[in-house]
């Protein structure tokens, strides 16, 4: 009970200060969640808390708003080289925040044809945009229909919800 | 009594335990690395100090950012970049080395982030230390540090390791920069005004006796052969912890003295 209190409290510690940071959000374009991080319409998403649009031949990814509010201030970003390949689940990269590094795992399968390299300079566009000019990788997907095993933005809503509530 | 222990005992998870003393701390990364990566048990390692004075960097750390390169390479001080984040430590014999890594089900209801791994970690040593937590997420004893840890999480398993200071040489915080990235309550502060050592307040053996105590009420610990995991570590995990060459010490000091030669030049006083 008392481990509950405790990271209960300190998520509620986090949702108070990352609400003040929240004015630049457009509500037009997102869809507010219950457990206070955005989650936004029109992309898949991962249990491990990264997003993926989907658009033609090219996959963008990043992580979700929940998981940059829970991470905290990200202070540096590792990514991989263009040209490599990710599989689905696998670990492509990892952030640094509050002296922790938290992998960042591949939503999906494929080849990477961007790096966001304006992440080595700005890893604080992870906090500030997750999930504009906080992207992280684009791929080539191997296997597009690996989306339909991803989390829709309802189903994403519900999941950060339970895992809050434990 | 004894059969009471025994049985509460049961139903907690398994960890097991091991100790070194005075490893490397080079194959300490090496071998924590691997058990992260590669196991799917829970493990704490206990290290006794180490052998020789070594810088130690977090993942993004740079060199001529937090280090006097200068005396680090005449002296030649090995300088190591481990796999987790966080600061910069000069660690040696007088250092005690703490890790936990755990599956994320070894706690129940904790949350795969920093913060709360650390607060769950802090509990261990709150059951018998008398210590408080910062914001930032070191050990202090009023605002003087005694320990300092960071961590690694993946999808199912996490990772915290502490370096402690039993006792420090003076003389080896010279090789270390005021980092640009420093916590509030530092003040900045040198570092002989900020930590504080643990051996005026317990002995050696007390410290880890009561350290593995503490994990006894929340794992079930299992002794396991510190020799038996030292031969174990040299297989074909190629672990991310390494240690910089003499070369790239030299070209990050290179580098950041043309850039401050390249500031003077054009600073208009």
């Amino acid at each position: 009970m008392a481990l509950r209190m405790w990271a209960s409290s300190t998520a509620n510690a986090l949702k108070l200060s990352s609400a003040a940071s929240k004015t630049h959000f457009s509500p037009a374009l997102f869809s507010l969640s219950r457990c206070f991080s955005s989650v936004l319409e029109g992309l898949k998403y991962a249990s491990s808390h990264e997003w993926v649009k989907h658009e033609g031949a090219v996959a963008t990814v990043g992580i979700t708003d929940h998981a940059q509010d829970h991470l905290g201030e990200v202070v540096f970003v590792d990514l991989p080289e263009p040209g490599g390949q990710v599989s689905q689940g696998g670990g492509f990269g990892a952030v640094e925040s509050v002296k922790a590094t938290s992998d960042v795992l591949a939503p999906i399968s494929g080849e990477i044809i961007e790096v966001n390299t304006k992440l080595s300079e700005t890893p604080g566009l992870v906090n500030s945009s997750p999930y504009e000019d906080g992207w992280m990788i684009k791929i080539k997907p191997a296997d597009p229909s690996e989306l339909g095993k991803l989390l829709g933005p309802k189903e994403y809503t519900k999941f950060c919800e339970e895992e809050e509530s434990h | 009594m004894g059969t009471f222990l025994e049985a509460r005992k049961v139903g907690l998870p398994l960890m097991n335990l091991v100790r070194f003393k005075g490893l490397p701390i080079l194959q300490q990364l090496h071998l924590e690395e691997e058990l992260f990566r590669t196991s799917k048990e829970n493990w704490c390692i206990v290290n006794d100090g180490t052998n020789d004075p070594t810088i130690v960097m977090g993942v993004s750390g740079k060199p001529a950012e937090l280090l006097e390169i200068k005396p680090v390479l005449h002296d030649e001080i090995p300088v190591v970049r481990r796999f987790t984040g966080g600061g910069t430590v000069i660690v040696d014999q007088g250092t005690i080395f703490v890790t936990f890594i755990c599956n994320q089900d070894a706690v129940p209801g904790l949350q795969p982030y920093p913060r709360p791994i650390m607060s769950w970690s802090s509990l261990i040593y709150d059951q018998w230390l008398r210590h408080q937590l910062t914001p930032v997420i070191d050990y202090v004893f009023g605002d003087r540090k005694f320990g300092g840890n960071a961590q690694s999480i993946t999808k199912r398993r996490w990772l915290h390791h502490t370096s402690f200071l039993w006792d420090y040489e003076v003389r080896n915080m010279s090789y270390l920069k005021l980092p640009k990235r420093a916590p509030e309550y530092r003040l900045a502060r040198q570092h002989s005004e900020f930590i504080w050592c643990l051996k005026d307040y317990l002995s050696r053996l007390t410290f880890i006796e009561r350290t593995v105590n503490a994990l006894g009420t929340h794992f079930s610990l299992k002794s396991v052969d510190s020799e038996a995991n030292r031969d174990s570590s040299a297989v074909k995990f190629v672990p991310s912890t390494r240690l910089l060459t003499r070369q790239e010490l030299e070209e990050a000091m290179s580098a950041a003295d043309s850039k401050n030669s390249l500031a003077e030049s054009i600073s208009p006083y």
